[in-house]
């Protein structure tokens, strides 16, 4: 057994592992597999560990992460040209391959109309809306500007609304009572 | 990151949100995947990549006089 070294940094190691759920949740939205999903993680995860001497301690780790794995992700479709982006639905058959993962027919719903939004789009709404990003932070992310993150959260909305048939708040809500009361708590 | 960080930082990003219905769905989404866990072969690639940075440090420190081959 090897002694270990009190200069490697444990706590970097942590705080990768600790994202890994929340990178693997965004590749997966991003990309639309399963298996793609998990090998830009991958990518992700070497790059980081290669870079971590570049990386500040006490910034943000999670949003450093998820820039990494979205430039691998662009760069990886720019490569394979139209093969990443899944228009043809094409996802539907890998979902066969993991069964468990999608198992309502709501999230399938779900993750078919996702994958018709625009990959700008895709991404803003994710990230502001499920990662748990500012949208300042988001724009930071996808190199953008703040309006710009905004507009294109509200252009993915209206598109996944229509998409879903979704006419207004509370359709997909837990209840009535709690749509209400998110209404009341978020309204401006 | 737990479930409900997800919700509150969520929620506080979509500030303007009452379409419940979309966002709702989008986070449930996005937590299914999350709650999938860390698969093995990220936590083996770390303890791979902790090695190998290891196993080189111990080298440059030891100084060995030959690489063995």
């Amino acid at each position: 057994m090897v002694a270990e070294d009190p200069k490697i940094d444990h706590t970097f190691k942590k705080e990768l592992l600790a994202a890994v759920p929340n990178l693997r949740a965004f590749a997966v939205s991003l990309s639309g597999r399963h298996h793609v999903a998990d090998d830009l993680v991958q990518d992700t995860i070497m790059k980081a560990w290669a870079k971590q001497d570049h990386f500040e301690p006490g910034t943000n780790m999670k949003a450093w992460l998820f820039t990494i794995l979205r430039n691998e992700f662009y760069s990886q479709m720019r490569k394979r040209g139209r093969e990443v982006s899944d228009s043809d639905g094409i996802f539907t058959s890998q979902l066969s391959v993991h069964p468990a993962q999608y198992g309502s027919l709501d999230l399938q719903d779900f993750k078919k109309a996702l994958d018709q939004l625009p990959s700008d789009q895709r991404e803003a709404i994710i990230l502001v809306g499920a990662s748990g990003f500012a949208y300042e932070e988001a724009a930071e992310i996808c190199g953008c500007a703040v309006g710009t993150i905004k507009s294109r959260i509200n252009r993915a909305r209206n598109r996944l609304q229509e998409l879903l048939g979704v006419t207004g708040e509370g359709d997909y809500g837990p209840d009535a009572h709690s749509s209400a009361v998110t209404k009341r708590a978020f309204a401006v | 990151m737990t479930k409900r960080d997800i919700q509150l930082n969520g929620g506080a990003g979509f500030d303007n949100d009452v379409n419940t219905g979309v966002s709702a769905k989008l986070r449930h989404f996005y937590q299914s995947v999350q709650e999938e866990g860390i698969p093995d072969r990220f936590m083996s690639l770390l303890e791979r990549l902790e090695k190998a940075e290891q196993a080189s440090e111990h080298v440059l420190a030891v100084r060995m006089p030959t690489n063995g081959r």
